[in-house]
């Protein structure tokens, strides 16, 4: 009998210690740790660490780190229609974890995700062959053209980049669309095209709410 | 210069950055776990603990302290979220319910981090920062604390990280005190380089504040909700614990988690430096530097033969959409390319990692089978913090095994005696995970409700994506990697339960046997070396060890591997 009750009281001396350890712990690693990086964090980085706006005429416009949508309005079935004034960004048919929660996101900040799809798949197959198309037509390219950053979804669903190439085929388009001279445009994607970190880091890329800000001052200045 | 150039001077360039602090960082780690001097802070944590940091504890008393810490750990986090709906600062996100509880908490407590919630959509701050992220620090602690344990079960008394009256002889069976060593590990090791990468994180763009769910105007007018949040201190912890949990459902792949380039290759800089330097860490303690040089002969040759298998099938981008497409950028951000993301994914699922940068179900074909045979190899290579080195020194005992067989000879192993008793214990920790992945997953190709939950039934050749969808999940979840080939829906009470008791038991048996052959070790009088003595400080012993793990993971997986990512590859 007594060994049964030492053997109780022993778990549960144990049990304790390993309650009061976590709590110490969840002082420091769950309380002081995240207030004291926060404080750093917005003293030194405060405009980066409240996540990086962009500003244009006094507005917030968005994060320059989160990708979002340029359209004018809906179609008859609802389903938004590119503004063309604008660049646009790549395709973001993110579906969230699966079919059955599958609203296509959109850019929609709070279910970022990818859609999952895989190589052999057929709805894949066919999104990737119809936005091509669409691309194709819509700027004036060969299919052959089309980089895979325009026809593809990002991993967030909310890239806010594309690749020069996808950004440089809008450009003739996008002048004809503001009445603006070509070699203009193509001068300020090529301006807003940032290289690789140090020369070999990540990928050359354009941020699209960066150039589309300085694309609509553009277009404000001159008219 | 042409993307797969700068694939390679990343691949290069994180080498020589992990090259350059696996001295001082191996061998800071090897005095902390042998300092027989406690901080300030840290006796004041003992005290509210209430244990003798300077007692010595065999086998079952460590053992028991694992277990009593982590279902207190357990129990906590399972309480928190179902309480997320009174508590205060959970941005008006309700309780979660029992079954995805019970799944996230075994999940953050065993080092895995699946996560069958979206983090945008369900956690809130104090769940998240005083919830998840703290798992993510003592989970990586204590698997560090097995480890360390495992080592002084070979290395006896030297190595103890205690002061004091200390048993000469080293065969006492005192493995050291799992108090010091979790504690040790959080304030010494993790806590430390947590602060100073979330810094550089958020230098680089990472959000860190506690603004809630705010709207955040458009560029087209209107605004969008988003949501702020103490990102950047738990992305560095969830890289450098090898846990992976994101705090929103994109995970690193998100811009606010991951912003550019730079912090991609940092963040797998995190993922790896602590599996890597404890080899250093390991020869330390064993004191034979070149013991530990081995074991990272075999993790690296393992990790950089999958990673440029990686980025040879990923640039080759096979696989009707993606030959459409003209590149594998279906689920890769380009800011980080395909070689960023191919460096990413191998480091994640070669530790346990599980973090994504890009989403893996969207790889090639051969690019998801080598990410399951990643995880299947059982994580070690550098494998998680502690549960790596421990993993490949049970690999290391097999390969002591199996050459031993091959000459007739006892075999031994860093001066002990791998007897009946220790062979049998490393063979039931090589069973725990097959067993449990393989269970699972052929229990759910024939429950119909478990096949509703597979995103691509359209697939050409349905079958084949299907069945890897379910493998991976439970590979994932046994291995306690946590990362997904995302189309499985795994909020499911079947998915949350399987996957929860999966990543539990995968967690947690291994560490039992683990610490039962440090224990049998420990009370061993060590063996002196002879001209018999097989050399496992020698690249031959090195070549023996891949060639063990690649076999026996092999052999166990490969039926498995040829019904999904095969099938589907070779179609």
């Amino acid at each position: 009998m007594t060994v049964v009750n030492n053997s109780v009281r022993n778990t549960a001396r144990l049990a304790a210690a390993g309650l009061r350890a976590l709590l110490v712990l969840t002082v420091i690693c769950g309380v002081l740790y995240p207030l004291a990086v926060t404080g750093v964090a917005q003293a030194a980085f405060s405009e980066k660490a409240n996540g990086s706006e962009v500003r244009s005429e006094g507005k917030v416009v968005g994060s320059s780190l989160l990708g979002q949508r340029y359209d004018k309005g809906h179609d008859k079935h609802g389903n938004p229609v590119p503004d063309l004034k604008f660049f646009q960004p790549r395709p973001s048919a993110g579906l969230g974890s699966n079919k059955d929660n599958g609203v296509n996101t959109r850019y929609d900040l709070q279910v970022s995700g990818a859609t999952n799809l895989a190589a052999s798949n057929t709805d894949l197959i066919k999104a990737v062959k119809e936005r091509k198309h669409w691309v194709s037509v819509t700027y004036g390219v060969p299919e052959a053209k089309v980089p895979a950053d325009a026809v593809t979804s990002s991993g967030s669903g909310l890239d806010p980049d594309v690749s020069p190439a996808y950004a440089q085929l809008q450009v003739d388009r996008v002048a004809k669309e503001n009445h603006l001279d070509k070699a203009a445009v193509r001068r300020l994607v090529t301006g807003h095209t940032t290289g690789r970190v140090l020369g070999f880091m990540g990928e050359p890329r354009v941020n699209v709410l960066e150039l589309n800000t300085a694309l609509r001052e553009m277009v404000q200045q001159k008219g | 210069m042409s993307p797969v150039l700068a694939g390679v001077l990343q691949l290069t360039a994180l080498i020589a950055a992990l090259a350059l602090v696996y001295r001082p960082l191996g061998d800071h780690m090897a005095a902390v776990y042998s300092s027989p001097k406690h901080l300030r802070v840290e006796k004041v944590i003992y005290r509210c603990i209430g244990a003798d940091p300077n007692a010595g504890m065999r086998w079952p008393a460590y053992l028991r302290s694992v277990l009593a810490f982590s279902a207190a750990g357990m129990l906590f986090l399972y309480l928190l979220q179902r309480l997320q709906g009174s508590l205060p600062l959970s941005l008006g996100f309700t309780s979660i319910s029992p079954d995805q509880a019970f799944n996230t908490a075994a999940s953050f407590v065993a080092n895995t981090n699946w996560q069958s919630y979206s983090g945008e959509q369900a956690m809130g701050h104090v769940v998240q920062t005083a919830g998840l992220a703290v798992q993510n620090f003592v989970s990586a602690a204590t698997g560090m604390a097995v480890a360390v344990a495992l080592i002084r079960g070979f290395a006896g008394v030297r190595a103890r990280a205690r002061g004091g009256a200390a048993d000469a002889d080293g065969r006492t069976g005192d493995l050291g005190n799992f108090w010091t060593d979790l504690v040790r590990g959080v304030t010494r090791v993790l806590v430390p380089i947590a602060v100073i990468g979330a810094i550089v994180l958020v230098a680089c763009g990472a959000i860190q504040n506690f603004s809630g769910i705010h709207g955040l105007g458009q560029f087209m007018g209107g605004t969008q909700q988003t949501n702020g949040g103490a990102v950047a201190s738990q992305e560095v912890i969830k890289e450098l614990g090898t846990n992976g949990g994101g705090y929103f459902n994109a995970n690193s792949a998100h811009p606010f988690e991951n912003p550019n380039g730079f912090t991609n290759l940092f963040e797998i800089f995190l993922i790896l430096v602590i599996p890597f330097s404890l080899t250093r860490t390991f020869g330390r303690l064993i004191g034979n530097l070149r013991q530990g040089y081995a074991i990272l002969a075999a993790m690296g040759i393992i990790w950089l033969g999958f990673t440029a298998l990686m980025m040879w099938t990923e640039f080759a981008h096979g696989g009707p959409a993606l030959q459409a497409a003209g590149a594998a950028m279906e689920g890769k951000e380009n800011r980080f390319g395909i070689g960023g993301s191919a460096i990413f994914s191998v480091a994640t699922t070669l530790t346990s990692t599980g973090a994504v940068d890009s989403f893996h179900s969207s790889f090639t074909a051969f690019g998801g089978g080598i990410q399951l045979l990643g995880m299947m190899l059982g994580e070690i290579a550098p494998g998680g913090v502690g549960s790596g080195l421990y993993g490949m020194l049970i690999m290391a005992i097999i390969a002591v095994f199996i050459a031993g067989l091959m000459v007739g000879r006892t075999p031994e192993y860093l001066g002990k005696k791998i007897g009946t008793r220790e062979i049998k214990l490393a063979a039931c920790y090589l069973l725990v995970t097959p067993t449990l992945v393989l269970g699972f997953t052929a229990a759910s190709m024939v429950l119909p409700d478990a096949l509703g939950s597979i995103l691509n039934t359209k697939a050409l050749g349905a079958g084949p994506h299907g069945f890897s969808e379910v493998l991976y999940a439970f590979t994932s979840g046994a291995n306690n990697n946590g990362s997904a080939f995302g189309g499985l829906n795994a909020n499911t009470p079947w998915y949350n339960t399987t996957i929860g008791l999966a990543m539990l038991l995968g967690r947690f048996l291994p560490m039992v046997f683990v610490l039962a052959l440090a224990g049998s070790l420990a009370g061993q009088q060590p063996v002196p070396e002879t001209a018999g003595t097989l050399r496992t400080e020698k690249p031959l012993f090195a070549g023996l060890l891949v060639g063990t793990i690649l076999i026996i993971s092999g052999l166990t997986y490969f039926p498995a591997l040829a019904l999904g990512p095969l099938a589907e590859g070779l179609s």
